[in-house]
């Protein structure tokens, strides 16, 4: 790729998504991340239980995030040729359960307020 | 769900994006080109890929340039979808959009075709009379297939019924060559490709469209019902000896026949028959599916002007331009851009998106009483779809040298996943962000 900035890779990702659902989704992504700063001044500190049903669901996320993409791509496990491959696929599998377990940590949090660990 | 994981899966690019933007949006004036303040009179002859990419660019760079572009069709085809269409994978609509949707505002769009290019008096004519008067002229009509070159053969004989199929032709070319090639992969039979002898676009995608053809057989368990013969026009399958080899190496794998110095002549509707000019005389074969591409040629209005080459590709036209810099070689305000440049590569979308820089440095700065510096070494790309779900990203220049994008990270001969996505979902939208003069 020629001229690689970061203007080009934004304008692809909007002819990708779309302007609108694209900036919806960057700023989706925005709100869950300053909620789970904003829980975690809150609260003072990470809640392990939280935490530990986070952790908990990260693999369906990461299985939801690969799914995904294979759906979308038409494509299967089969097709997989090389490493970059596998590493493109452990990167979204990895996106995927971050992402998942933040969301859970958040929602729990916010749902629940801060409770106590005992 | 789907849409919240893709929220997901975007977070950690967004991170990342969002750094930085902030530090674009404090640095912006250093990336940002410099605009040029200009009176000149700029006509882009073409509205495709080519010519609504630098009308964006040069409605970017110049301020006060009358840019004028002249295009008579009213759709933009996104050509690179036909080979996806032609495989069922997207209807006919995915290619199409209205060519004003790619357009700058501000600039003189005329809906309408050349009828005479006069380089000497520096003056387009269009079919309804009107005329145009340059300071500058960019050649971006692209070229135009020659069907009447196949004896016998017409656009309105394809489809399931006859076998014929014409993906080239257009989004609903490729719509029914899907339901033929749907049916020949159902019913089985002979199938046969092809490409031109003449210079052609995208060399790949008669390759492509027989691996596809290959692919959907076996996934309906219909393989040992095909026959798939590829008829090359010389002695190779492609013109970059390595991917040759490569390509050569996965035919013979997966049992595509292909047979050397055969240019498709005549289709015989009726008789289900194709005849190639061979070496030996002409061949006849019978078939039950045939995907045929014409031979290709500069547009006539191109090659009245003479602006064509005079000793090279003279049955088809291309205009006589610097390899490097795409200047016209006879006149020094004339570029070309895309298909119709007379150059030994790079006939496909993503050499007209390095084509743009090019032309844009050297006419800005010639506006400017510079001299443009940046070159074009032939930069040809072809995502070469082996399967659906795999791909070979192939990149090359003139000297038939590899030139990979992501070198150590994306082989360009292996059948990989990642290719295959950056065809099928990333490859559209850097082509729209071309068009709009931001990639």
């Amino acid at each position: 790729m020629e001229e690689m900035t970061f203007g080009t890779i934004l304008a692809v990702f909007e002819e990708i998504f779309g302007k609108g659902l694209f900036w919806a989704m960057v700023v989706v992504a925005a709100l869950i991340t300053v909620a789970y700063v904003y829980v975690l001044v809150r609260d003072r500190e990470m809640s392990m239980r939280k935490f530990l049903l986070a952790q908990l669901s990260m693999p369906i996320g990461g299985i939801a995030a690969v799914w995904f993409v294979l759906w979308v791509t038409r494509s299967g496990l089969q097709h997989m040729g090389g490493p970059i491959d596998a590493l493109l696929l452990l990167g979204i599998f990895g996106a995927g359960a971050v992402g998942f377990a933040i969301l859970v940590y958040v929602a729990q949090s916010l749902v629940r307020g801060k409770q106590s660990e005992s | 769900m789907n849409r919240f994981e893709l929220g997901q899966l975007s977070r950690r690019g967004f991170m990342s994006l969002a750094a930085g933007g902030v530090a674009l949006a404090t640095t912006g004036a250093a990336t940002q080109a410099q605009t040029v303040k200009t009176s000149a009179r700029i006509v882009i002859l073409g509205a495709g890929a080519g010519g609504a990419a630098i009308a964006n660019r040069l409605a970017d760079r110049l301020d006060g340039a009358q840019i004028t572009v002249i295009d008579g069709r009213a759709e933009h085809w996104y050509q690179p979808g036909f080979t996806l269409i032609a495989a069922g994978l997207q209807g006919a609509t995915y290619s199409v959009s209205q060519t004003t949707d790619w357009l700058p505002r501000g600039i003189n769009f005329i809906a309408d075709y050349a009828a005479e290019i006069d380089p000497e008096a520096n003056r387009i004519t269009t079919l309804g009379g009107e005329r145009v008067d340059y300071d500058y002229l960019i050649v971006a009509t692209g070229l135009t297939l020659d069907w009447d070159a196949v004896e016998g053969f017409d656009l309105a004989q394809t489809g399931p019924d006859t076998g014929i199929t014409a993906h080239y032709a257009g989004p609903e070319q490729a719509a029914k060559t899907w339901a033929a090639l749907d049916k020949f992969t159902d019913e089985g039979g002979v199938g046969l490709f092809g490409r031109p002898a003449t210079e052609m676009k995208c060399a790949g995608a008669p390759l492509k469209i027989t691996f596809l053809a290959e692919d959907i057989a076996t996934r309906k368990g219909n393989r040992d019902k095909v026959d798939l013969t590829y008829n090359a026009h010389s002695a190779s399958l492609f013109g970059v000896p390595v991917v040759d080899h490569r390509v050569r190496q996965l035919f013979d794998d997966r049992g595509i026949d292909y047979r050397w110095s055969h240019v498709l002549k005549a289709v015989d509707a009726g008789a289900k028959t194709a005849t190639y000019a061979t070496p030996e005389g002409d061949m006849t074969t019978a078939f039950d599916f045939i995907n045929v591409i014409p031979p290709q040629r500069a547009p006539q209005v191109v090659r009245e002007s003479g602006l064509s080459w005079a000793d090279k590709w003279t049955d088809q036209g291309w205009i006589e331009v610097d390899q490097q810099t795409l200047r016209h070689a006879r006149y020094a305000n004339v570029f070309g851009i895309g298909d119709i440049n007379g150059v030994p590569k790079g006939k496909t979308a993503a050499s007209v998106k390095w084509h743009q820089p090019v032309v844009e440095d050297h006419l800005v700065s010639e506006i400017a009483g510079r001299e443009g510096t940046k070159i074009f070494d032939g930069y040809t790309s072809c995502p070469l779809i082996t399967r659906i779900g795999r791909a070979m990203l192939i990149e090359f220049d003139y000297k038939n040298h590899l030139v990979p994008s992501f070198p150590g990270v994306i082989a360009p001969l292996e059948e990989l996943w990642v290719s295959w996505l950056m065809k099928e979902v990333a490859l559209k939208a850097t082509y729209n962000a071309m068009l709009r003069g931001r990639a």
